[in-house]
Formats: structure tokens, C-alpha cells, sequence
């Protein structure tokens, strides 16, 4: 009887972690839009929101609200299953990532040792790829769904867009794992606090390159061809209305948090706060400053991506095919030459 | 070509240097500009908590002025009419009877006055062409109605106050005069 030797509190507590991940995702999602509308403020010289409630706190319920009791509409011409498909497949593959992403170290909580993992997988930045890579299905389903032509145009713009920059990222990244030697996001983020120096320092030019590439996977401006307003009125979302739609704003943010937590997890020593000595302190308070830790490395990303967006136009297709193909890839491919032979230089 | 006017200015085309075309240090450039913005004062005005500061020439809401006694002092001579370019005033004339002297301050008196604040322009001449001082336009404006008869202003809607009867309104009132 081996299913009844299951270690019960063990899937308790990745039921618990999985929850808590999520609804903390959501809720930073939420008020990530709050964030976006007051950083474009500020940067503008404007107020900003600020009517719902203190500082305007409230916006993001109000705006929530709204999109919930919007009505729903499904085009008569849009085929209905892929129609709904799209939008659920969009929030689950940005969601997803979460799942291999290191929060903290571990806590010891009612006699357990607690990862603040869900999953410590072996080839944590390959599920991430394969994750990533389906977060433009539900971009293409929705978009081939709403039977619209600026809706599918706009979904093959992401597609393809996705594809060029996909390969410059795997690239960038193939150059930081030969330093490294893990897939697993947690050994890369205990080598970063062992080694005393983060991957940044390693590896400038691959950052620059992921970062780049990262801001493209999020469909975010100055890459956000798939939503161009004045050339597809609305994008691949245009034919959606109420929740559906918010699934896919939604899904925006919470991939720009997650691919913030992956640089900063790569690139920045995860949970690692620099110049502290974790053994001074408890070891579960040591794990939650380091929870903290990495939300604000979170936060200050998010911040780069918002100022980004409000500083810079938007591409032209060409240029961005362009700099995808003819710059990224070289680039990465030349990082990663160098970094091989710096690797047999050493040995 | 002979330039027309010593303003010309040749369009640059050399091409562009290497560190141009790495396009990096320009977006740190304007990235560092959009950034020097969160430090600067905004110009917003949160309206209906603040409010602009009108200039002391805004020429707002028609008001029919009072003397010190509280009487009216318009006498419906209707220059302010003849002089409106936008025919927005009318009026109606009435004698003065026995007995009405505490009301107003000549023999004749605006039995009827109005304005049509959808004509008006606010450009106040009948300020101006008014003899007896007793139309003056205020610091307000008109606030938004519902129907067009709501726009137009009858003698109770412009008169102030009577200062000796209700001597609080008539200050406020006064508080907003130009």
C-alpha cells in the first residue's frame, strides 16, 4: 500500500506554498496596474490615480470591479471553445512559472523544514523555456479565436516575435548555465551566495541581452508590436470584453513579475541580500529576509520595465526583427564564445 | 538656393557613430530624463478640492448690485441691453408706487430682468454702459443646468443680497464681486 505511506503533510504544505504563491502573484499582479498607472504619472508629471481610496489604493479593486461586471460578448463568427481557450491558457502559462521559482530558503515551521520552493526541479530553467514558450499559445489561440484580421495579425506578430527572441534568450542563458553547471534555480542562486559575487558580474553582456529579450517575451514596449494601438486598433485581445479580457492584462503583469524573478533569481542572487551575514539572525527570520529580499529585487525589475515603457516608442516591425536576428543572437552567440573560452582559459 | 529668412538650419546627415548606433546610451540618456520628471512639481490642480485662483479681470456671472440701503439700483434705462452685442438682456420697466421708496432707489425700477447665459459672452459691456453701477460681473460662473430655460437668468437669480436684511449672504456675496 504505497499510496497510503504518502507523506500527507508534505502535500499539504506544497498545497499551502501553491496557494500562497499564487494568490500573492495575483494580488502583486493587481496592484502591479496600479503601479504601471502611477509610475506613468509620475513620470509625466501628473498625479496619477488617486480618487478610490487613500493615495488612490483602492483603484485596482475598482478597476477589478469593473472589468467583472462588464458584459461578456463572444463574436457570433469567433469559434467559441478556442475563443475561451485563449484567455485560461494565457493566465496558466504565466502562472506556471511561478512553480520553479526559489522564494526564500527554508523555514522550519511545526517541527517540518519547508523549501520556500513548490518544485526544486532538476531542470528548472528548461521548464521555464517550455513554460514561456506556451504563454504565446494562448496569445495565437486567442487571437486565431476572435476571427478578427487585426487580432490574428497581431497574434502571428507575437508568435513570430516570440520565436526570434526565444532563441537570443536560450542563447544568453546557455552562457550563464556553462558558469554555473545547473539547470536547477536553486543551486544557481546557493553558488551565487557562496561564491559572494552574483552572475551579473559574470555575465553583463548576457544579462543585457536576457533583459532585452525578457521585455520582448512580455509583449511590453518598446516590443509591444503585438498590441500596437495604431496599427491594430487593440491586438490579439481586441474581440474580448469583461474578465477575458482582464485574463489577459492580467497575464501581462504576471509575466513581467516572473520574468523579473527569473533575472533576479539568474542574475541577482535571488534571496540574497548582500553585505548580511544570515547566520546572525534566526534561520526562519534569515529565510523571510530573504522572501523579502526578493520581492523588492521584484519591485525594483518591475520599476525598470514601467520606466522603459513610459521613456521609449515602439519598434518598428522591421527593426525589431532586425535587432532580434541580426544583433541579439550574434551577440549572445559571441557572449557565448567568450564565456567558453574564459571557462578553458581558467582550467 | 537664397535662403528667405536667416533661420535656416542644414539637416545633419552624417551618419551615425558606433555609439549611436548601439542605441543603448541614448535610451539611458532619455530614460534618465523621463526619471528627472519624478522630481518636478505638477502642475495639476485637483479641482474640487482646489481650485484655480480666477484673475482679478475675470469677468464671471452678472450680478444687479444694491446700494448701502439695500434698494435696487437699477433703474431698466436698458442702455446695458443696447449695449449687449449678444441681445442676451431683457427687460421690463415699472413705476415705482407709494410705499416702495426702502426698495428701490429711483422712481423707475427692472419689474423684469433677464439674461440668457447661453447668449451671453461675458464680455462685459453692459458693466460698462451701465450708469447707475448697478451691474457688475462676478468671479463665478455659470454652474452646468439641465435645460436650456435654466440658462435663462431671471432678477432673482442676479440680484445680491440685501445687505441690511440678510447682511452674512450679502458679504459672501460681495467676497466674490470683482
Amino acid at each position: 500500500m504505497t499510496i497510503l505511506a504518502l507523506d500527507w503533510g508534505f502535500i499539504i504544505e506544497k498545497l499551502i506554498m501553491i496557494a500562497i504563491v499564487v494568490f500573492a502573484s495575483l494580488g502583486i499582479a493587481l496592484y502591479t496596474t496600479f503601479g504601471e498607472r502611477k509610475v506613468a504619472a509620475i513620470l509625466q508629471d501628473r498625479p496619477g490615480p488617486s480618487r478610490a481610496g487613500p493615495f488612490g489604493l483602492l483603484q485596482p479593486l475598482a478597476d477589478g470591479l469593473k472589468l467583472i461586471m462588464k458584459e461578456e460578448i463572444i463574436p457570433n463568427a469567433a469559434s467559441k471553445w478556442l475563443f475561451i481557450l485563449g484567455p485560461g491558457l494565457a493566465m496558466t502559462a504565466s502562472l506556471m512559472t511561478c512553480a520553479v521559482i526559489p522564494w526564500g530558503s527554508a523555514i522550519d515551521i511545526f517541527g517540518r523544514h519547508v523549501e520556500l520552493q513548490i518544485a526544486d526541479v532538476n531542470i528548472g530553467i528548461l521548464y521555464v523555456f517550455a513554460v514561456v514558450s506556451m504563454g504565446v499559445y494562448g496569445i495565437m489561440i486567442g487571437g486565431w479565436a476572435s476571427n478578427n484580421k487585426f487580432s490574428l495579425m497581431s497574434a502571428l506578430r507575437a508568435a513570430s516575435q516570440a520565436i526570434s527572441y526565444e532563441l537570443a534568450m536560450g542563447l544568453a542563458l546557455i552562457a550563464l548555465l556553462m558558469t554555473t553547471g545547473s539547470l536547477s534555480l536553486k543551486t544557481i542562486v546557493e553558488q551565487q551566495i557562496q561564491g559572494h559575487w552574483w552572475n551579473i558580474v559574470y555575465q553583463p553582456l548576457g544579462f543585457l541581452i536576457f533583459f532585452i529579450t525578457a521585455m520582448a517575451e512580455c509583449n511590453r514596449t518598446p516590443f509591444d508590436l503585438p498590441e500596437a494601438e495604431n496599427e491594430l486598433n487593440f491586438g490579439y485581445h481586441q474581440e474580448y470584453s469583461s474578465m477575458k479580457l482582464g485574463f489577459y492584462l492580467f497575464a501581462e503583469y504576471i509575466n513581467m513579475i516572473m520574468s523579473s524573478a527569473i533575472m533576479a533569481t539568474m542574475y541577482f542572487g535571488g534571496y540574497d541580500l548582500p553585505f548580511f551575514n544570515e547566520a546572525s539572525v534566526a534561520p526562519n527570520i534569515a529565510a523571510l529576509i530573504g522572501v523579502g529580499t526578493l520581492l523588492i529585487k521584484i519591485v525594483l525589475f518591475i520599476f525598470l520595465f514601467m520606466w522603459i515603457r513610459w521613456t521609449i516608442p515602439r519598434f518598428r516591425y522591421d527593426q525589431l526583427m532586425g535587432l532580434g536576428w541580426k544583433t541579439l543572437i550574434p551577440l549572445a552567440l559571441f557572449n557565448m564564445l567568450l564565456t567558453g573560452a574564459v571557462i578553458l582559459a581558467k582550467l | 538656393m537664397q535662403a528667405l529668412t536667416n533661420r535656416v538650419q542644414a539637416v545633419n546627415r552624417k551618419p551615425m557613430t558606433f555609439l549611436e548606433r548601439l542605441y543603448l546610451i541614448n535610451i539611458i540618456k532619455g530614460m534618465l530624463i523621463t526619471f528627472s520628471h519624478m522630481f518636478k512639481k505638477q502642475p495639476t490642480i485637483r479641482y474640487p478640492e482646489e481650485k484655480r485662483e480666477f484673475s482679478p479681470v475675470f469677468r464671471g456671472l452678472h450680478v444687479l448690485n444694491r446700494d448701502e440701503e439695500g434698494r435696487e439700483r437699477c433703474t431698466a434705462c436698458g442702455l446695458c441691453a443696447v449695449a449687449c452685442p449678444a441681445e442676451a438682456i431683457t427687460m421690463e420697466a415699472a413705476e415705482r408706487v407709494e410705499g416702495e421708496e426702502n426698495l428701490y432707489r429711483e422712481e423707475k425700477y427692472a419689474a423684469k430682468y433677464e439674461i440668457n447665459m447661453l447668449r451671453c459672452i461675458f464680455c462685459g459691456l453692459c458693466e460698462d454702459a451701465c450708469p447707475k453701477d448697478a451691474i457688475y460681473l462676478s468671479e463665478t460662473f455659470a454652474p452646468a443646468n439641465y435645460t436650456r430655460k435654466g440658462f435663462v437668468y431671471a432678477k432673482s437669480d442676479l440680484l445680491i443680497p440685501n445687505p441690511k436684511t440678510e447682511a452674512n449672504a450679502y458679504a459672501e456675496a460681495k467676497g466674490v464681486q470683482a
